[in-house]
């Protein structure tokens, strides 16, 4: 068998109605990260009286720093493969997408292995990110500039 | 109430993420770029601020929260600092985000084996 003809057999087999499942997998899963982001927030306000701001960069480290050790431990990525999107659109998927091949690539070493495969996907949501700003950079500094 | 307004933003961006996921086939890779873009346009269009004030956590941690910051920060540095914003102003905004990733993502890849798929 070819294996172009094995995937459209697999294609045939799968049934097409998970889709709704893994929606409300992914639903619920993110929602349930969302929240634990917000939980993490209001105990570090209360506890170590921080402005709106800081409170939300540290929630991020925080969040990124859970992410790094559960994808170390194995248990995010077991995670990801029921939660989908659930697991991929928050920051903690981010921190996935920077851990995760890193520890797989680990074996190539620390300069070819561990330092560029962190920016597999990471580098791309980052130059993206950047470039996106940069040009909405421009068109506020013209606006704000001349315009108004 | 901020929790349930976290559960039920966040889930639905998730949810519309997950939805592109199984009507599109784009890689996680693309899905990722795409929402710190979509991040970056809504807080340009003035939206994402709102979005905020519903969803607390639900609309800060999804990575069109990530695009909103980069967005942001370059609005405040433009402001203050004038053209050298456009250039200086992203990554400052997201310098915390992307460096606690870089250390502990590190760090994980010291620590820990690679498992056997």
């Amino acid at each position: 068998m070819r294996s172009e003809d094995y995937g459209k057999l697999v294609e045939e087999k799968t049934p097409n109605s998970p889709i709704v499942k893994d929606c409300f997998i992914a639903f619920v899963v993110g929602g349930a990260i969302c929240c634990l982001g917000q939980g993490i927030k209001d105990i570090i306000t209360m506890l170590f009286d921080l402005d709106k701001e800081s409170a939300g960069t540290w929630t991020t480290i925080i969040l990124v720093f859970l992410s790094a050790l559960f994808t170390g431990i194995g248990w995010y990525d077991k995670l990801a493969k029921h939660a989908g999107a659930g697991t991929l659109v928050p920051v903690t998927g981010f921190a996935n997408a920077m851990a995760s091949p890193a520890i797989e690539f680990k074996k190539e070493g620390l300069v070819l292995g561990i330092g560029p495969k962190l920016f597999a996907v990471a580098g791309s949501v980052i130059v993206y990110g950047t470039v996106a700003s940069f040009f909405y950079g421009i068109i506020y500094y013209v606006v704000t500039t001349f315009f108004l | 109430m901020e929790y349930l307004s976290s559960f039920l933003v966040g889930g639905t961006l998730c949810l519309i993420g997950q939805l592109i996921i199984e009507k599109t086939k784009l890689t996680p890779a693309r899905i990722l770029v795409g929402y710190v873009i979509a991040g970056v346009v809504l807080s340009a269009l003035g939206l994402y601020e709102h979005l905020l004030d519903i969803g607390a956590s639900g609309a800060s941690v999804p990575l069109t929260g990530f695009g909103h910051i980069l967005a942001k920060a370059t609005r405040e540095a433009i402001d203050k600092d004038g053209l050298i914003g456009i250039f200086t102003g992203s990554l400052m905004g997201a310098a915390g985000g992307i460096e606690s990733a870089v250390i502990f993502s590190w760090l994980a890849a010291l620590v820990f084996k690679a498992k056997k798929k």
